[in-house]
């Protein structure tokens, strides 16, 4: 497991209803979320409309309205919700004995095309 | 004799195999039951126990601590049973080595007995937090029959007793030594009781009862250090600072897999020991079973689990395997008076939809997630009758298509109503009712009541509230009243006024006026009182519900961090590239050399890419990252300077000219007012954001009447004008009245404001607000009453207190240090795997 799982830490270091970030190399960023019935998520922290951080919007149920202009991004899929169309990557997680781990290749993976680039 | 058991088997005793179990506690015990009752005389049997005394139920130790059993109650398998079925007993020597060359377990007493099968049911040890002290006489854990007596020997002296970890089992010691008469206190990491199977709302629920019960329940509690004295624990201190005093101290945080022996023994271990689905460890000749083992990836808790593995366990061990699938969990808290069951996934997602059903009578939850036409999962609360039916439903994952509807009203409803196939239409239960049947309980308003006066021409819900008092009152009815509407007028409905947002039937003035009349203090307990439709509501009513309390409770209500918009949770305002800008709060709009030096200095230190000039007579300070706002903040402050707040739903900026003491035209001394006004009323949480300009004369070069208070000043004092607005829609002020001096225009100011925010819709402006209301209204609200001037003022003045505390400051010294913080100890490792 700890090839494939990147350990980013205990789950208490976000607090229910709230979402942290990851850096990841090339400036771009991880948003997990852990919701106020204590599920935790990972998407890419911007909103597919205009790259909002969806870390700083508001919790509620599953899903989080990003603070720029209040679309609504389902934490399990990364689809906007309701009339908006759009998909935001999400990071495979798994919560294990307190711990939050992040599948490794999708962090990795998720960065590559920023390192070329870069 | 005892020798006719030879003699019917005289063979079997050198044929028989040998099973050693290391274990015997419950899952070790019930393993060996079901392998007896499948093939009685296929095994010799030797169980090995660390506890000096025959296997018992453990999940009834809580019981036992509540005094509502005793220990000869919740034995399982007393002597006889040993006896009965020639097992070997071995308690008290716990093993210590398994040597799987030799086929040998050793226990401490140097005894050595050879297996041919060994089955390791170790369970799990209780996890210690390690915080000092966590070794001291008094500190206890809750596991076994000596934790129990331990508990009882300190509740025999009585004193305080805390509860560390507000989890299943620290409810229920924390529930027995209440009852037992100490005083208990439970210290809680999250901010959710037994956040693993509640939601916030039940968990809400819960705290409040046992709050009701006299326990004291500290949630968002870290634990720092358990505190000495004369060599026995003395008390709990936690992060923040707080002491609590002990007497004794149950740690109750969590289990751990027992795998030392096992990982000795070099089977494979990772969280749990390894097992397929017969439960055989990567030795063949080893089995595992109950909490001690890890099944894909799962490790369970609970008892329900070791049920369904000890099967397959003894299926295997038979010759007949079956394999073992995993389990679905339940949950129900043993505390007597309080009902609570959660099962399955409540995380929803896309497709999983919540169906909620709240009695604030009954003080009653219930929440069912059905997904894909299957139950998912389920929160009860204050009515668990059903929870074994969810869960059966759960489990064998039955379409439940037919009977969704009345899914949350029960089995006995649903099933009713699916037989009578009159489900496809919602409303059908309900013209069922005869017209006698009450339909608000409350007001005493039957069916008949009510459809009589829809009939005579109330044809939306407010109008059934205002005329016969359906559902006016606690509003449980709403839903009924809604299908009533639905019946008698089919599209005809009107819609009454807007309710707060679609999580709920009321609209923003009956939640306010419930907040206050019912005494609510908490967004899930408003929730739960006005029946609200989801579990926890939507970014619209949050932050609504937030800013409602904390008008109506001010000092009292705890300001809710996650249910305020980014900015006011950042205390800047958000720019398109996720970045900040950050203005200090300038007096008037008067700043100084100090002040001018310090906001340069900070915009080359953090090289923020632009500085501007606000409207609001300020400077804004752009592009600053999240992680360097304390920073920026704790150089601001150090020049005197603290938010300006241009980021709230709050009192922005106050707008001067310069005044009689420069202007040529100047009337009164508007730059020393503003400043005055800006002192009282900087701070304050409002329904919207709210700007106000001082002008010292007609010409009215602070732009005073397009402000939400505006005051120009003239020879004989000041006029007050009120609702004006510069933004989408221009609105020039009205006119409020004159007063002559300083002290009654800012007296006039502050109650104005208290008006406001006590009656305006949550981001209603002045301006929609007076159109909505009229100015006859405000007037009238002020100045009807020549004491309401007075009173207002003086519930702003009350409320300011609690206000004026600079945000900034208690940032920059490190509280909600993670709200700035990436994840930052894992960023290495991040970084690393790419290199």
């Amino acid at each position: 497991m700890i090839g494939d799982w990147l350990d980013i830490g205990p789950t208490d270091q976000i607090a229910p209803g709230n979402a942290r970030t990851l850096p990841v190399r090339g400036g771009e960023e991880i948003a997990i979320f852990h919701t106020l019935d204590n599920r935790f998520y990972a998407l890419v922290n911007k909103c597919p409309h205009k790259q909002g951080p969806l870390s700083q919007g508001i919790v509620h149920a599953n899903v989080v309205t990003c603070p720029l202009h209040n679309w609504n991004i389902s934490l399990k899929t990364g689809e906007a919700l309701g009339d908006d169309k759009g998909c935001v990557p999400t990071i495979p997680l798994r919560v294990d004995a307190g711990r939050i781990y992040l599948l490794r290749d999708a962090v990795v993976g998720h960065r590559k095309p920023v390192a070329k680039a870069a | 004799m005892n020798a006719p058991m030879n003699f019917e088997n005289p063979r079997q005793e050198a044929t028989r195999e040998r099973l050693v179990v290391i274990g015997n506690g419950m899952a070790g015990c019930r393993a060996v039951e079901e392998i007896l009752a499948r093939d009685p005389d296929r095994y010799s049997i030797a169980i090995f126990g660390a506890e000096p005394r025959v296997n018992y139920n453990r999940i009834m130790l809580s019981p036992v601590l509540a005094g509502e059993k005793a220990f000869a109650d919740i034995v399982i398998n007393p002597d006889e049973w040993y006896a009965e079925n020639g097992i070997d007993l071995i308690s008290g020597d716990p093993v210590e080595r398994i040597d799987r060359t030799t086929q040998t377990v050793i226990a401490r007493s140097g005894r050595v007995e050879p297996y041919d099968r060994l089955l390791i049911a170790t369970g799990s040890d209780p996890f210690i937090i390690p915080v000092p002290g966590a070794n001291l006489p008094g500190v206890v854990t809750f596991r076994d029959l000596d934790d129990v007596d331990k508990m009882l020997a300190a509740a025999e002296k009585g004193g305080n007793a805390v509860v560390i970890g507000g989890g299943l089992l620290g409810l229920e010691a924390a529930h027995g030594l209440n009852l037992r008469g100490m005083a208990v206190t439970v210290i809680h990491l999250m901010p959710t009781l037994m956040e693993r199977q509640l939601d916030e709302a039940a968990g809400y629920l819960l705290k409040s009862e046992l709050e009701r019960r006299g326990q004291a329940i500290l949630t968002g509690a870290d634990t720092a250090e358990i505190v000495e004295q004369d060599g026995h624990v003395a008390g709990v201190r936690l992060k923040d600072g707080r002491e609590i005093p002990a007497d004794i101290v149950v740690m109750a945080v969590g289990i751990r897999p027992a795998t030392a022996l096992a990982r000795t023994a070099g089977l494979e271990v990772e969280r749990g020991i390894v097992v397929d689905d017969h439960m055989v460890t990567s030795d063949p000749a080893i089995m595992a079973v109950g909490e001690c083992v890890q099944h894909q990836g799962t490790c369970y808790g609970l008892v329900a689990p070791l049920w369904d593995m000890c099967r397959a366990l003894a299926d295997h061990a038979t010759g007949a395997p079956s394999g073992y699938q995993g389990s679905v969990t339940s949950t129900k808290l043993k505390v007597s008076g309080i009902d609570l069951f959660s099962a399955g996934d409540f995380s929803g997602g896309d497709g999983a939809e919540d169906i909620v059903m709240r009695d604030a009578a009954r003080g009653v939850y219930k929440r069912v997630i059905v997904k894909d036409d299957r139950l998912v999962g389920a929160v009860l609360y204050g009515d668990t009758a059903d929870g074994s039916w969810y869960f059966d439903l759960l489990r064998k994952g039955e379409d439940v298509s037919a009977i969704r509807d009345a899914l949350i009203f029960g089995q006995a409803f649903a099933l009713t109503a699916s037989g009578e196939g009159a489900l496809a239409d919602p409303n059908a239960a309900v013209a069922a009712l005869s017209d006698d049947a009450e339909v608000c309980g409350c007001n005493g308003v039957s069916k008949g009541a009510v459809v009589t006066t829809i009939r005579e021409g109330a044809c939306s819900l407010d109008a059934v509230r205002s005329q016969c008092k359906a559902s006016a009152s606690c509003g449980s009815c709403t839903g009924l009243v809604e299908s009533l509407l639905r019946l008698t007028l089919g599209d005809d409905i009107q819609s009454g006024p807007k309710t707060l947002c679609k999580c709920t039937s009321f609209s923003h003035d009956d939640v306010r006026r419930l907040i206050l009349k019912k005494e609510l203090k908490a967004i899930p307990q408003v929730m739960q009182e006005l029946h609200w439709a989801t579990p926890d509501g939507c970014s619209s009513c949050r932050p609504a519900l937030n800013y409602y309390l904390l008008c109506a409770w001010p000092g009292v209500y705890e300001d809710d961090q996650k249910s305020r918009f980014v900015n006011e949770r950042m205390h800047a305002n958000i720019q398109k590239d996720g970045t900040y800008s950050v203005v200090p709060r300038m007096w008037g709009g008067l700043t100084s050399p100090r002040e001018l030096r310090a906001i340069a200095d900070v915009v080359e230190k953090y090289d923020a890419p632009m500085v501007k000039v606000t409207g609001g007579q300020r400077l804004d300070i752009f592009g600053i990252r999240k992680e360097d706002l304390p920073a920026v903040w704790a150089d601001l402050n150090a020049a005197g300077m603290v938010s300006g707040h241009a980021y709230g739903k709050s009192l922005r900026t106050v707008k001067t000219c310069v005044g009689s003491e420069w202007c040529r035209f100047g009337t009164q001394d508007s730059t020393g007012l503003g400043v005055k006004i800006e002192q009282m009323t900087w701070g304050s949480w409002m329904p919207h954001k709210f700007k106000i300009a001082v002008s010292g004369c007609p010409r009215n070069c602070a732009e005073a009447t397009i402000k939400d208070f505006g005051v120009v000043c003239v020879d004989s004092g000041y006029e007050l004008h009120v609702g004006g607005n510069g933004g989408i829609k221009v609105r020039a002020t009205d006119l409020l009245c004159k007063v002559a001096t300083e002290d009654e225009a800012m007296e006039v100011c502050a109650a104005f404001i208290q008006l406001y925010r006590e009656q305006a819709h949550y981001l209603e402006r002045t301006a929609p607000w007076i159109e909505r209301v009229g100015l006859d209204h405000v007037k009238a609200g002020l100045f009807d009453d020549p004491e309401a001037v007075a009173r207002l003022a003086a519930r702003f003045r009350h409320s300011q207190q609690f206000m004026q505390d600079d945000p900034w400051t208690r940032r920059a010294q490190g509280e909600d240090a993670e709200l700035h913080q990436h994840l930052a100890e894992v960023r290495p490792l991040v970084l690393e795997t790419v290199q």
